[in-house]
């Protein structure tokens, strides 16, 4: 696979972490954050912990859209379905969140019309294909989607078709780092940042990381060479004390991001003046809303949602291990009460979470010291 | 929110052009070009693909020079310790 | 007087249940240990669901209170011939898809059980339950195409049962087909036989069923030329047990769940590891383009022409050479081998030193975009 293949040579993989040891001072521990949930996949998928010497730690931050959102929004989703004139269409990865009754896929087996989609466009084609239903949206994800899901209502608007809204969860990046630069048991020494959310909205987002916060912020792609080239790239920085902000997936992202994907958000989106994080509570400014010109195809204001507020389990402490303050296996419920199996918490559902990534790819393998 | 995957386009549809037959490893798939249309690519270009909608052209030039950097890893290293040895630093 | 019902699952004690021994009535009535208030789609899926059904509901109930290994077909003795006996059913949708349809998949299933159980399949039976409204022509072109693969299989279908129901209350047509056949010579299927060193043998590139029937719903909008890979592997079998019968310890057929169930399957019967060799998997090109822009894991999807075996390292040379010498067996690779750590469980590993673990999933693997 071209663009792919290449940055899996394992010649290339080899020398690039020979380098990383040399320049890794042996003499200290080296805190990094991979903040994007992509790259927590990445890491475990392509057992990179295992090539990277002992005195460097990744620590999984929050970009996970799926393990941030209160399992109040997935009842309230699932409320507005509740309804055999709706097809409830969403993304694969929400198909297994628990909400109070059961997961999207358990109301599937209960009757209720579930359909996964690959693309917010799909959902569209399914509302032109079925007429006489409703097909509600249940969108998710960080800047990397919530433009596809713009131009998407822009199209339904466009050819006003009526029979479909979104329910929109979309939350944005840069408040999810500052609530972690903001958490008082946080100590990092740099992150590995989002190359995909970057596409959209640049490199300038990260700036205040650097001069404000004085930590390196490398925007990464997600093959193995493009993670350990990262650390490189971060490693060089340390060891010269600087702090700024470094593109190392060039080929894709372009520093001053995507006009026109910014352009259709501004058009569609507007910031919710609140939003509750799952793990993290409430964090301003950090999620959006459809504006009020395409109400007809907010889910919300359409059809009034119910509003559930859940509370999660004290035991689960899915908001510290978010935060990266703890290990998943160091939260009480973790492998126990809390499995892929019965997830408690979200971080166990997807794939990307760090609690679920770490228990289907890892820790049976530090159980048996087969790795650091 | 983050999987996203190198494409060929082989093929422009439709008369607003917006739409795409992209192509990865023998699997095609149509995709919304919607959002890079201030540099709309054209079929032979690669783009990354993210829920059926083109994010990014990629460079292949970029991806050269990263190839090329990574290649001399450890050989800018030993380049300075050679000039080291021949006593040409000021201090 | 035995105080526990005497039908084990057969594999158990000698393997051998005997059909002239009366079974003894139960005092003690066997107790389930499976905690899920009702069944749901993952208890199909073929994976951890699935295994927690078996294992917690039905094998009580029905095998023994002891847990037992399950395996594809059972042993069982009628007089004095030992006889392999197996059942599966077909519930597939969209029911045609490129490569196949329901009735081919439902005859290989069952050859295939028998063939990687050690046995020779003669003959099977069949049970359709078919939607009223069903137009005769559907009908008759997959019951063409089951005796099309029977033929092609080498067995004999020798009876069944058709019953009829109300239209929405089956998805067009269900087949079930059970099968019996000859056990191989020389061949002795035993989890518990596997040994530290032996090596694991995959019979060809995997996903291509399971990405088939993916793209075949057509919700996902995506095109490939790939088809299912169902057929008969019995041939394979058959010319792998004649080179290296001695050396083979287990075999599976990795359907539902993919690779990755069967070998976990293994490791928790045996208790010991895999380790697998990422390179060394077969796999079509566009089943890894499919699988990487889907977000799939190719070891998890399911597969209806291949097989897993796990032969001894002196034999495995041996045994491979004779499946790549076989039409349809030129992909057969050795994708690993059994050790000790960590535990009952499949470890992949990169060859730049990366590793990480396979598991069974939950249900069935869906497409994610994160």
């Amino acid at each position: 696979m071209k663009f792919v293949d290449e940055f899996r040579d394992a010649k290339m993989i080899n020398k690039t972490a020979e380098e990383i040891r040399r320049l890794a001072d042996s003499g200290r521990h080296y805190r990094i954050m991979e903040v994007c949930g992509g790259h927590t996949h990445a890491i475990y998928r392509f057992g990179l912990k295992d090539i990277l010497p002992e005195n460097i730690e990744l620590i999984h931050g929050p970009g996970c859209p799926v393990c941030v959102l209160p399992m109040g929004r997935i009842d309230d989703g699932l409320s507005l379905a509740n309804d055999p004139m709706v097809i409830f269409a969403a993304f694969g990865d929400m198909m297994r969140v628990p909400g109070r009754q059961g997961s999207p896929l358990e109301h599937k087996a209960r009757g209720m019309d579930v359909r996964v989609v690959y693309s917010p466009s799909d959902a569209l084609k399914l509302a032109r294909a079925n007429p006489d239903r409703h097909v509600m949206f249940f969108a998710i994800g960080f800047e990397t989607t919530s433009p596809s899901t713009a131009l998407t209502l822009i199209r339904a608007k466009a050819e006003g078709i009526r029979n479909f809204s979104v329910f929109c969860n979309h939350v944005t990046i840069i408040p999810a780092i500052r609530a972690i630069l903001d958490s008082p048991d946080m100590r990092l020494d740099a992150f590995i940042g989002p190359g995909h959310v970057s596409t959209v909205i640049g490199c300038r987002p990260y700036e205040w990381i650097a001069r404000d916060q004085r930590k390196p912020i490398v925007i990464s792609g997600f093959e193995p060479l493009d993670i350990l080239q990262s650390i490189v790239m971060i490693l060089r920085q340390l060891r010269a004390g600087e702090a700024k902000v470094e593109l190392q997936y060039k080929r894709v992202v372009p520093w001053e991001g995507n006009r026109a994907a910014l352009q259709a958000l501004a058009d569609v989106f507007q910031l919710r003046p609140y939003f509750e994080w799952r793990g993290l509570g409430f964090i301003s400014q950090s999620a959006l809303r459809i504006r009020d010109a395409y109400a007809e195809w907010d889910s919300e204001q359409r059809f009034g949602i119910p509003g559930v507020r859940v509370i999660d389990p004290k035991a689960a402490q899915c908001g510290e291990v978010l935060k990266g303050v703890l290990k998943p296996a160091q939260c009480k419920l973790f492998g126990t009460e809390c499995t892929p199996e019965h997830p408690v918490g979200a971080l166990m559902v997807s794939s990307e979470g760090s609690c679920a990534a770490y228990h289907n790819y890892e820790h049976r393998k530090a159980a048996a010291g087969l790795s650091v | 929110m983050c999987l996203a995957i190198p494409g060929k386009i082989v093929e422009i549809l439709g008369a607003s052009g917006s739409l795409a037959t992209v192509e990865v490893s023998g699997v095609r798939r149509k995709v919304d070009l919607g959002l890079l249309q201030d540099d709309m690519p054209q079929p032979g270009d690669w783009v990354l693909i993210h829920v059926g909608f083109a994010m990014s052209k990629i460079s292949e030039q970029d991806a050269l020079d990263q190839m090329n950097t990574l290649r001399m890893l450890g050989e800018t290293e030993q380049a300075m310790q050679e000039v080291r040895g021949y006593g040409l630093e000021e201090n | 007087m035995r105080s526990v019902p005497q039908l084990r699952t057969p594999q158990s004690r000698g393997g051998i249940v005997s059909l002239t021994e009366k079974p003894a009535p139960p005092d003690l009535l066997p107790r389930i240990h499976f905690r899920d208030s009702q069944i749901e789609m993952a208890h199909g899926a073929g994976g951890k669901a699935s295994r927690r059904l078996v294992e917690g509901l039905f094998a009580p109930l029905l095998f023994g209170t002891f847990p037992q290994p399950l395996s594809d077909a059972a042993r069982v003795t009628v007089g004095d011939v030992q006889v392999a006996i197996t059942t599966d059913s077909f519930v597939v949708s969209p029911l045609i898809f490129p490569g196949g349809s329901i009735g081919e998949l439902a005859i290989n299933g069952t050859v295939n059980d028998l063939a990687v159980s050690g046995a020779k399949p003669e003959a099977v039976v069949v049970t359709f339950v078919l939607e009223a409204g069903l137009p005769t022509g559907f009908l008759e072109a997959e019951v063409r195409a089951m005796a099309r693969a029977a033929e092609r299989a080498g067995v004999r279908v020798v009876g069944g049962d058709t019953k009829v129901v109300e239209h929405g209350k089956a998805d067009r047509m269900y087949v079930t087909t059970s099968g019996i056949g000859s056990p191989l010579h020389g061949v002795n299927i035993d989890p518990h036989s596997v040994r530290i060193g032996d090596r694991v043998i995959l019979s060809g590139p995997i996903g291509d069923h399971g990405i088939t029937i993916l793209l075949a719903r057509g919700d996902l909008d995506i095109e490939t030329d790939l088809r299912s890979d169902t057929r008969s592997v019995f041939p394979l079998i058959e010319a792998m047990a004649r080179e290296a019968a001695p050396g083979i310890r287990w075999m599976r057929d990795p359907t539902r769940g993919g690779v990755a169930t069967s070998l976990n399957e293994l490791t928790r019967d045996c208790g010991l590891a895999i380790h697998l060799d990422e390179d060394e998997i077969p796999i079509r090109d566009s089943v890894r383009g499919a699988c990487e822009l889907l977000g799939l894991d190719p070891l998890h999807i399911a597969n209806e022409g291949q097989f897993l075996a796990v032969v001894s390292p002196e034999l495995s040379t041996r045994a491979l050479n004779a499946l790549q010498q076989v039409p349809g067996g030129h992909e057969a690779r050795i994708i690993g081998e059994m050790r000790e750590h960590p535990p009952a469980a499949v470890l992949i590993k990169t060859r730049y030193g990366g590793s990480r673990i396979v598991d069974m999933l939950v249900g069935d693997p869906l497409p994610r975009i994160c």
